[in-house]
């Protein structure tokens, strides 16, 4: 017992939960950075340059394999820790008044990932995929910044997309404090910080994104 | 005040148990929950029926041995308040109440509300302790000891092992339980020796007997009769990972 209990026991399954999760949270910054130069209003040039610089960098291809297993790692450990946790009461309360002791999204981190995860399937078969497919058949990326507008055309995909990033605002509001708090820094003076830290992050974040699909679905976007 | 109360009732951990409709009247306003149950249980007796089975010790708040899920929530719906010491005139006069035991797989029921928190115990048995020499007794003030340090570690020895916090987390973890025995332990230099095994030792156990793991929602904050802060939580979290990542690793006794 060195370095295995770090991982799996109940404290070090919530290290993996804290640090993946932290680790996404890092990348979220620089993924709503990227997209923010949409409204650079230049036609999407300055977009294109970075998502291409992004795109055609190996340092940027070891990143985005780190974030892979950094995001499976995070999606596999939250369905496993919410199904052992579940199984840790085989009978449940006949009256449970769960509200007036707890807030719903912090019992529901399992059920906001699963809307996290279904949303990002979409957002990858969009965006992610078809570049791929593309860089690799035939040696270009996409114009993405077209094909952000032609998908955001589309009202019924805007609205998937907000419902998306309304789950990450929840998961978020919970996870940012919660992250810190089991690596025992949301504690003492530090609370307030994180605590505000967070809710601006978790409302800023999801905010910037939906601007994207709502500008240029209602054509504020040249 | 009269009341109907629907009591969970089960022979023994094998029988599957259900629940038990008993009006029970002339209930005064300054009597506790246990003692409303006192006067259920005579009347039971006198009419040849089986009493429910209850914990209780103290019936002043100190000895954490009450237990019950009141209407939804641990201790009933008082904030800072064990089942003893809960009054009826908390209630309304008519209402339904409906009694359960805690609920959690480490916490197997013995019979009608009574669970059996022998896991408490071994996970104590863990770690819960610090080393002393034998010899004289030392002077409690020999060892000097910075006041907010002092009050934190008492405020985190309040916690009297009800077991309210593993019986209201949605995961039933025991952790605000643990955290207080290891903040109250750790934070003094008398916990010192014991203090990377400590922490390690008291979640492996917790893990053994079947408890989850914590996702900080607060509820065992909520519910827990002596108040102990869940900021304790984020200090066990940090005790863990130091232990953990010290380059002697966490030293841990064989069993
Ligand atoms: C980009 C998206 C995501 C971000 C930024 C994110 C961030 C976080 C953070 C910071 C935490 C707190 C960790 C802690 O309490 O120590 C967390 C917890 C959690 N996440 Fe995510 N997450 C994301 C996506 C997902 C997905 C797709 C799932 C799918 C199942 C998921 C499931 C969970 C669960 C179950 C927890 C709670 C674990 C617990 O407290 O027991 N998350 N997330
Ligand atoms: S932390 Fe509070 S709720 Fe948990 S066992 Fe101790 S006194 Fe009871
Ligand atoms: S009986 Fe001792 S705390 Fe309630």
């Amino acid at each position: 017992m060195q370095w295995k209990q770090l991982l799996t026991s109940a404290v070090g399954k919530k290290f993996v939960m804290g640090f993946t999760g932290l680790f996404l949270v890092l990348f979220l910054i620089v993924h709503c950075s990227i997209n923010f130069c949409i409204f650079v209003p230049d036609h999407g040039k300055t977009f294109l340059e970075v998502a291409h610089f992004m795109g055609f960098n190996w340092i940027m291809h070891i990143l985005e394999l780190g974030l892979f297993v950094g995001i499976f790692a995070h999606i596999i450990q939250g369905w496993a820790l919410t199904l052992q946790n579940r199984n840790k009461r085989p009978v449940q309360y006949a009256v449970s008044r769960r509200n007036q002791n707890s807030t719903w999204y912090s019992r529901s981190m399992g059920l906001l990932g699963t809307l996290i995860f279904i949303f990002l399937l979409v957002h990858w078969a969009n965006f992610w995929a078809p570049n791929r497919y593309h860089m690799i058949t035939g040696g270009k990326e996409l114009n993405l910044f077209e094909r952000m507008k032609s998908l955001f055309s589309h009202g019924w995909l805007v609205i998937f997309y907000l419902a998306g990033l309304f789950s990450l605002f929840w998961h978020l509001l919970h996870g940012f404090q919660s992250a810190f708090r089991t690596f025992g820094l949301d504690s003492g003076k530090y609370i307030p910080l994180i605590r505000g830290i967070g809710t601006a992050y978790s409302i800023l974040v999801p905010v910037i994104f939906a601007l994207m699909p709502v500008s240029i679905y209602f054509g504020w976007v040249s | 005040m009269n009341f109907t109360l629907k009591v969970w009732r089960q022979k023994d951990s094998g029988d599957p148990g259900h629940f038990e409709t008993y009006p029970v009247t002339g209930i005064l306003e300054d009597m506790s929950f246990l003692e409303m149950f006192d006067v259920l249980n005579e009347r039971l007796i006198v009419e040849g029926k089986d009493p429910v089975a209850f914990d209780h010790d103290c019936r002043e708040g100190i000895c954490g041995m009450c237990s019950m899920y009141i209407n939804g929530r641990a201790h009933g719906p008082m904030k800072a308040t064990t089942t003893c010491q809960l009054f009826m005139r908390h209630f309304r006069d008519g209402e339904t109440i409906v009694v359960e035991p805690w609920r959690a797989a480490p916490f197997p029921v013995v019979r009608d509300l009574v669970v059996d928190r022998s896991a408490f115990d071994r996970i104590i048995e863990a770690g819960g302790f610090i080393s002393v020499n034998t010899g004289n007794a030392v002077d409690a003030n020999t060892i000097p000891v910075e006041k907010d340090r002092a009050e934190a570690a008492f405020a985190a020895a309040a916690c009297i092992g009800c077991g309210a916090c593993a019986a209201a987390c949605i995961n039933s973890s025991a952790l605000l339980f643990v955290a207080s025995k290891v903040a109250h332990l750790s934070m003094l230099p008398q916990g010192f020796a014991e203090r990377r095994s400590r922490v390690v030792q008291m979640v492996a156990q917790m893990d053994r007997e079947g408890f989850g793991s914590c996702s900080n929602t607060r509820a065992c904050e909520a519910e827990c009769p002596k108040e102990i802060s869940y900021s304790n939580i984020a200090k066990l979290n940090l005790e863990y990972l130091r232990a953990s990542l010290s380059p002697q690793g966490p030293v841990v006794q064989k069993k």
